[in-house]
């Protein structure tokens, strides 16, 4: 917006004190070049005419309905906050979360801090085939000495030198040629050191065959599952892959059924699954229970089976059959003014790339709105002028850019001492009292 | 003066053709990479090596003639796994942090790929203009 507009001033709303959401929150701590898009966003936030306002609730401090009056244009892109429910018995007993709490506290989401999840069983299972599965298997299974120079938390650090998990199921309901995860994941996921993987030659048989004529991207990844399923355990060059502590393997077909409790019926200490047979093939391949069940031991359940949008006010419009805000080109449908981009729009999947092309493609829709006059600029808008003075009112202190930089300064100088690229504040007081709010 | 520095031999020509069709043209150091290029001459392509050249993504996608494609220095596992995520995927797509530029390739043209939302809204003018 602010490159092709002239004119255009843009402010951003942000719950959280720090900006950046996932890229900060949800990126794993080992991929820090995926992080690198941090300098864009920052140079674009340090524009002139452009202003971030953290600690910021939109639909509690400020309603939907008075940004829209205090502002020509309000672009909703505040992404996907929950978590599908599995919705079978057991979900809630100790020892099952879901991925996105899980990666929340190795990253330092303020609200996940106190999961204290339950790392003392010897295995794990992950219940979801796409890279946020493989993120969680990978940090669970990572070497210490690798997780200890990045951006992970200090007290996740602290407990996964405890933990005792050595074996991480990736469990799916569907086949591997349904798997969601992304080659370049799976490659890191198989060369992980220390660990060794365990595929089942038998999920494989035929299927050399059924990718032959598959698009490129779903060729080779099939093509490296096969490769490594049928690799013999003594071929592996990696260092000490025969005598690997550690190992993580995929488990297809699978369907979870219900997480069984220990005697005392307060913990997990094992999952059931129905065996699944396959209708229809490719992305559109259907899991039908056979009958059969399975019964796999564990103490940790990751349930990654993905996100889900929440309803944010009252005001915007929400489909609650496809989990999005109704839209055309990010227009949100029956209410002019309002616009929504990202997550919020398309629904929880894709990555960065995906999400940023989307985000291009409103601001399109705002441009073109701008310029043929279906918003009306012709007389001004307030915009946070009104809206200061509201959060003053209600005793919100929003938290700016530079307050921003200056947190980010702290927490890289913590990180220095430590070897580690940042140490993340977890607790927004403590950050408050930085900036002496 | 500082140009007088460099020899003329050094400096290569490209052309980027942008998403809109706009041609643009950028003068090269030999040995920089196609992304490098994009950054330091400023051109504007949106969303251009989000990443920085660490192969993280796709963003810097492009697409070569066949002759100067098969002349490019080989490709990685790791560029091939990138390139796997690329919207609009062609024969002779390459990362452009990856491309460096050759002597060889003077006054070679590339096209930036269009992406989903460009190719929606061509499929909704195309609609619009059969009305």
């Amino acid at each position: 917006l602010l490159q092709h507009h002239g004119g255009a001033q843009v402010d951003i709303y942000e719950k959280l004190l720090v900006p950046f959401g996932l890229v900060r929150f949800g990126v794993a701590p080992d991929h820090p070049e995926v992080k690198n898009v941090i300098n864009a966003f920052t140079q674009t936030a340090r524009s002139e005419r452009c202003a971030y306002y953290g600690n910021v609730t939109v639909g509690r401090d400020v309603t939907v309905a008075e940004l829209q009056q205090a502002y020509h244009a309000v672009v909703l892109s505040y992404g996907a906050e929950g978590s599908r429910v599995l919705g079978i018995p057991g979900e809630n007993l100790s020892g099952v979360y879901s991925a996105r709490e899980f990666v929340g506290w190795y990253n330092g989401l303020p609200e996940n801090q106190d999961l204290k999840p339950d790392l003392s069983c010897e295995t794990a299972v992950v219940l979801g085939h796409g890279n946020v599965a493989l993120d969680v298997a990978r940090i669970l299974l990572s070497p210490l000495q690798l997780l200890r120079k990045t951006d992970i938390t200090d007290c996740s650090l602290a407990a996964l030198a405890c933990s005792k998990v050595k074996r991480v199921w990736l469990v799916g309901r569907r086949g591997p040629l349904q798997v969601a995860f992304t080659i370049k994941e799976l490659r890191e996921m198989i060369n992980l050191p220390g660990t060794r993987p365990v595929l089942n030659p038998a999920d494989f048989t035929g299927l050399e065959n059924a990718v032959k004529d598959a698009p490129r991207p779903r060729k080779r990844l099939t093509e490296l599952m096969i490769k490594t399923a049928l690799e013999k355990p003594g071929e592996r060059k990696m260092e000490g892959q025969a005598a690997a502590p550690r190992e993580w393997g995929l488990k297809f077909q699978r369907s979870p059924q219900a997480v069984l409790p220990t005697a005392d019926g307060k913990r997990a200490r094992g999952i059931r699954m129905a065996l699944t047979h396959l209708e229809g093939s490719g992305d559109t391949a259907k899991a039908v229970p056979t009958g059969d069940m399975e019964e796999l031991e564990c103490g940790l359940v990751l349930s990654s089976i993905g996100y889900q949008i929440l309803p944010l006010d009252p005001a915007v419009p929400f489909d609650t059959q496809r989990g999005i805000i109704p839209n055309s080109s990010g227009r949100v449908e029956g209410v002019p003014g309002l616009y929504c981009s990202g997550w919020v729009k398309r629904g929880p999947t894709g990555v960065i790339i995906t999400t940023m092309n989307d985000s291009f493609d409103t601001a399109q829709s705002v441009l073109e709105d701008l310029q043929v006059g279906v918003l009306d600029v012709s007389s001004p808008r307030e915009g946070f002028g009104a809206v200061g003075s509201l959060l003053q009112s209600r005793g919100v202190h929003p938290v700016s850019f530079s307050d921003w930089e200056k947190i980010d300064a702290a927490e890289v100088a913590r990180g220095k001492a430590a070897g580690k690229p940042r140490e993340k504040i977890v607790d927004p007081q403590e950050m408050l009292q930085l900036l002496g709010h | 003066f500082a140009n007088l520095s460099y020899s003329s031999a050094d400096q290569v020509t490209v052309h980027f053709i942008n998403r809109d069709g706009e041609r643009l043209t950028a003068t090269a150091k030999e040995g920089e990479s196609l992304l490098q290029v994009v950054v330091n001459q400023n051109l504007a392509i949106d969303g251009f090596g989000a990443c920085e050249g660490t192969l993280a993504c796709s963003t810097c996608h492009l697409i070569f003639e066949k002759d100067t494609f098969q002349n490019l220095g080989a490709i990685s596992d790791e560029e091939l796994d990138m390139l796997d995520l690329a919207y609009g995927l062609t024969e002779t797509s390459r990362l452009g942090c990856q491309v460096c530029v050759k002597k060889s390739m003077d006054g070679v043209t590339v096209r930036v790929p269009m992406d989903v939302s460009d190719i929606r809204k061509q499929l909704e003018v195309g609609k619009q203009s059969k009305q």
